[in-house]
């Protein structure tokens, strides 16, 4: 029985080893994507390292809610995705079109057609 | 336990306030303003505000850089050098000595700092705001909601219901306040056009 005890310490010990570490290095991306916006000459560079950093705070949500083993954070980074979406999107319209007017949407829908 | 990533998260925050302060390009200051909403929503669920972090994310990251986008839209993107107003409105940089701001900024930072040390700790039992305006909230309102596991829902959306109806009502009215001002007046001027562009878009 404390082998058991002690193997599913270990275990758990384990996994929050693996946690850490996989936190320390989305942290890491976290810094090189911020370098990134920060020096990006382009609107493209920082588009990336913006949609880039997005993802890692949905990731890190993510290893923090089993480092804390509160998984309804899972939610909150579904939430996170899509504002990343949402925002991504409003960024890139207005890179292209410079308004969101409806002449904006009209030169869009016809050029994509 | 959670220091090796809440240290990061504030350095990085500080990084970008400090990057938004410098920015010259108006569109890449939108954008350090989404890092930093993304970051301060991720500090605030570490700090165990999960609905705080929600709105910071839905609001912050998302509907206010859409705004900032808008406005940006409406206005000239870089510092106009010649036009109606004179050239010496939209000089980059102020051209008054930036040590008197700066004193004022860190006398006020140095009087909230020392503010927060009558606050209570972080996570204090005996801190006002769990022991008032009752405890009983907490135990009371998983039976009284059928289970519902979070407090705060189970404050806003039942005991407080009411309220929050109202609040919401004011908040729909609001919004479709400014969409009636904002939306394009071509209606009254030729329909038969925007009819057409109607039609088209649906």
């Amino acid at each position: 029985m404390d082998l058991l005890l002690a193997a599913t310490e270990a275990n758990e010990s384990f996994n929050n080893y693996e946690l850490v570490v996989t936190s320390v290095a989305i942290l890491v991306t976290m810094i090189l994507a911020l370098i990134r916006a920060m020096l990006g000459p382009t609107v493209f560079d920082r588009v990336l390292a913006l949609n880039m950093f997005g993802t890692k705070t949905v990731l890190l949500i993510c290893v923090i809610g089993f480092l804390t083993k509160r998984t309804d954070f899972l939610d909150l980074a579904l939430l996170y995705s899509l504002m990343n979406f949402i925002g991504m999107v409003a960024l890139l319209r207005f890179s292209e079109y410079g308004s969101f007017r409806e002449e904006g949407a009209e030169i869009g829908s016809s050029a994509k057609l | 336990m959670m220091d090796f990533i809440v240290i990061p998260i504030l350095a990085l925050l500080a990084a970008t306030a400090v990057t938004v302060a410098r920015i010259r390009n108006l569109w890449a200051a939108v954008m350090f303003t989404g890092i930093y909403s993304f970051l301060s929503a991720s500090w605030m669920l570490i700090l165990d505000a999960p609905d705080v972090a929600f709105t910071e994310a839905a609001v912050g990251a998302g509907i206010t850089t859409i705004l900032m986008l808008a406005t940006l839209s409406l206005t000239p993107r870089r510092h106009r050098k010649s036009g109606r107003l004179s050239s010496e409105d939209f000089e980059e940089r102020p051209s008054k000595s930036p040590l008197f701001p700066l004193l004022i900024v860190t006398i006020t930072g140095c009087a909230l700092v020392y503010g927060t040390f009558d606050m209570p700790h972080f996570g204090d039992p005996n801190a006002p705001i769990q022991v008032y305006p009752e405890p009983s909230f907490v135990e009371k309102s998983q039976p009284d909601m059928h289970g519902l596991p979070n407090v705060v829902t189970a404050v806003l959306a039942s005991y407080r219901g009411y309220d929050t109806l109202g609040e919401t009502a004011v908040i729909f009215t609001a919004g479709i306040a400014v969409l009636l001002i904002l939306r394009k007046n071509t209606d009254d001027k030729d329909g038969s056009e925007s009819q057409a562009v109607t039609g088209e878009n649906v």
